[in-house]
């Protein structure tokens, strides 16, 4: 029996974000919300290990109160349980103060295995969730792309780096983060479905996780967005004419006066 | 601070909806604009509402004081010099390069630090623009773990206070540099491409892409200390090398750091290909358009000609026609080589976030509207299997 907490957060679907230069402010007319896709690969995750040796898969998140359906969809793949950390003042929240947030609600419903994405797909951070673990003074393991054993007091993992992966060994109660290569995340059953419409979610304020003032929301968050901007445009571009013999023939003479070959 | 919508001048336009990146205002049934948690306080709304309902308020109590240290007591910049079995990785190099410019500009000294390698090492950040090197040897640091390197690490900047702390944006630094920031309750930036000091208040300013490149975005950390960036390697550039360069380096002991997770074994991942992709020069990558796995032998003999590494779309690896460590994008490698040649490739922002800061790119593609296009500077519109072996053929022509 083991308690398993999965992280997920709601994003925009980024590939449909743009900025627009003249203004630089952003277009995303119409960009879904959806569960962040390496957090899909956390719900499956957690829900594998609670379906080869029991327990409970409890999902939360921190965010508005729309974000109670990134929460049912989780319940509609077979999660058990769903809290949603929401209070106005969380607003503004950085890494930070994510994590110690996240990390008092986890602390309030106990774990023993934290599966969170690697990272999140708008802000591309990967921050949260070694914060969380030194916040509740667990070990993590980041990048898990295969859970080789889980034994009563420690897990073995396989963690990808650059040009290698580790086999690491970790004591439970750990915090993981996962990669896309980990599994392949289950669709939701009909009775997943039946039970997310039905389910309770718990609404937890800043009071319900007894929550340092000073330490989360703005007042928490060290970090400040102090501007946004559209990329640079691209250095000059050189057209090729001609035939395709005659238009390799060009790059290769442009390749030479640059030192490319 | 706060963004609000004045509910009395809001007319319900949405115009402001689509405007914030972090999807944070939302239209309330009663057909005003509402800003909800979401908010990071970036200001992408003000300018757009055209009735000027969209404010700036500032609360009671004013900009609190985050924990961490206070500005004025921190000094110096410091770089964590990554090593990979022993040898320096040139991500640490690339950071003495910015953090050299970063430390003259704030009349400050230069520290790198370093775990699990020999002095000579430390000797090499000092040719690099290093004053100091904190070095340690401690058993505790053999291998990855992430919980002694934070500690050690964690503690070495409580002692001594740098006013910036900066490691690179690899699976290790991303790793272990959360926990030192969490440890020391103090602001990180992930992944940065660019790093400037703030001539008006010498703050650090740390831009980064975020949305999938599609944005950039500068992020500050004006009340605590140190401000702490993890920089995306192959975008700094290196600094001068002096061999007669001298500097301190000071040896540290971890006092018995204790992990409770053991690396067991590494496995070097195994391709028949050239796959340092982040230090190549010349990269040579394949997408779905090659139309199966054949294709990247037919590249490979392009690489093998222009002294090349071979890189690919996720659509090839998902295909399975090449193993994952070649991917390059959001979610592969970050590579920024001198000449990028995509072949059959869209060009979809997930993949151009990894490469668009190639020197000269090259696309082939056999359909003109194809996005690469946008961001390429040669572009040939064409049929892979028609045109690299023209390619091919006339490079070896030229090189006998
Ligand atoms: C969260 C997320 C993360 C992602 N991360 C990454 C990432 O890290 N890296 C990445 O690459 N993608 C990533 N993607 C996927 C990305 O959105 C695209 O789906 C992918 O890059 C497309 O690969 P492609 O260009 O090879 O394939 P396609 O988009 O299918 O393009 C194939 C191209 O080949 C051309 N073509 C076909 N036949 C030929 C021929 N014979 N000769 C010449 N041209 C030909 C076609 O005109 C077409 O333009 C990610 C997506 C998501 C949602
Ligand atoms: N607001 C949030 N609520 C719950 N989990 C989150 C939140 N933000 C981040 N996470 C988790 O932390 C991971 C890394 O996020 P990030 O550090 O933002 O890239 C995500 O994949 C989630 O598992």
């Amino acid at each position: 029996m083991v308690n398993v907490i999965v992280c997920i957060k709601q994003v925009p679907d980024t590939a449909e974000v743009r900025i627009n230069p003249e203004t630089n402010t952003l277009i995303r007319d119409g960009v879904p919300s959806i569960i962040n896709p390496y957090d899909m690969h956390a719900i499956e995750a957690g829900l594998q290990i609670r379906d080869n040796i029991g327990g409970r898969v409890t999902v939360i998140t921190m965010g508005p109160p729309q974000a109670e359906s990134a929460l049912r969809d989780a319940i509609s793949m077979g999660c058990d349980d769903a809290v949603l950390l929401t209070d106005r003042a969380f607003a503004g929240s950085d890494t930070l103060a994510t994590s110690y947030t996240l990390s008092r609600a986890i602390s309030k419903i106990g774990a023993d295995i934290i599966i969170c994405g690697k990272q999140a797909i708008d802000g591309d951070t990967a921050q949260v969730g070694p914060e969380i673990a030194e916040f509740l003074n667990i070990p993590h393991v980041s990048y898990v792309r295969k859970i080789e054993d889980i034994k009563a007091d420690s897990i073995r993992v396989q963690r990808l780096m650059d040009e290698s992966y580790d086999i690491v060994e970790s004591s439970i109660p750990v915090l993981l983060t996962v990669v896309k290569e980990l599994n392949e995340p289950r669709l939701p059953s009909l009775r997943g479905k039946i039970a997310s419409k039905k389910a309770e979610i718990k609404k937890w304020t800043s009071s319900d996780i007894e929550a340092d003032a000073d330490r989360i929301g703005l007042r928490g968050s060290p970090t400040q967005v102090k501007n946004i901007f559209a990329p640079g445009p691209r250095k000059e571009r050189k057209t090729l004419e001609g035939t395709v013999e005659q238009q390799v023939e060009a790059l290769i003479q442009e390749l030479r006066s640059l030192k490319c070959v | 601070m706060r963004i609000v919508v004045n509910a009395d001048r809001c007319t319900g336009c949405e115009t402001c909806v689509a405007s914030c990146p972090f999807t944070a205002i939302v239209m309330t049934t009663s057909g005003k604009a509402f800003i909800n948690e979401y908010c990071q306080i970036c200001r992408a709304c003000l300018s757009v509402c055209p009735e000027g309902a969209i404010i700036e308020v500032v609360e009671e109590g004013g900009q609190p004081p985050v924990s961490g240290r206070q500005p004025s007591a921190c000094k110096g910049v410091w770089v964590f010099a990554e090593q990979r079995d022993g040898r320096v990785a040139s991500i640490a190099y690339e950071l003495l390069g910015i953090g050299r410019g970063l430390a003259d500009e704030r009349r400050a000294e230069l520290s790198a630090v370093l775990f699990g390698a020999p002095e000579s090492e430390a000797l090499e950040l000092i040719r690099w623009g290093a004053d100091r090197v904190f070095i340690s040897d401690d058993p505790g640091l053999e291998g990855f773990n992430d919980e002694p390197y934070s500690k050690m690490l964690s503690l070495l900047i409580e002692e001594h206070r740098p006013e910036i702390v900066l490691a690179g944006a690899t699976p290790t630094g991303r790793s272990f540099i959360p926990r030192v920031a969490a440890r020391l309750r103090t602001g990180l930036t992930a992944d940065c491409t660019s790093l400037e000091i703030d001539s008006e208040t010498g703050n650090l300013l740390q831009i980064r892409p975020a949305f999938g490149g599609n944005i950039m975005a500068t992020i500050l950390c004006p009340n605590s200390r140190p401000q702490m960036a993890t920089v995306r390697p192959r975008v700094m550039k290196r600094g001068q090398y002096n061999k007669d360069r001298k500097g301190e380096i000071i040896n540290v002991s971890g006092h018995g750091l204790s992990s409770r997770t053991r690396v067991i074994e590494t496995i070097k991942e195994v391709s028949d290909l050239t796959v340092n992709l982040q230090e190549a020069d010349i990269i040579v990558s394949g997408g779905r358009g090659l139309g199966g796995p054949e294709g990247f032998e037919l590249l490979a003999e392009l690489a093998e000609v222009l002294g090349g590494a071979i890189g690919a779309s996720r659509a090839a690896v998902d295909e399975g026609w090449i193993p994952y460590c070649h991917q390059v994008g959001q979610t592969g490698k970050t590579v920024c080589p001198r000449l990028y040649i995509a072949c059959g490739i869209s060009g979809a922002v997930q993949h151009l976030v990894g490469m668009q800061s190639s020197d000269i790119i090259i696309a082939i593609n056999k359909n003109p509207e194809a996005p690469i296009f946008n961001i390429a500077t040669y572009g040939i519109v064409g049929d892979v299997y028609k045109v690299v072996p023209i390619l091919i053929r006339k490079i070896r022509e030229i090189k006998e």
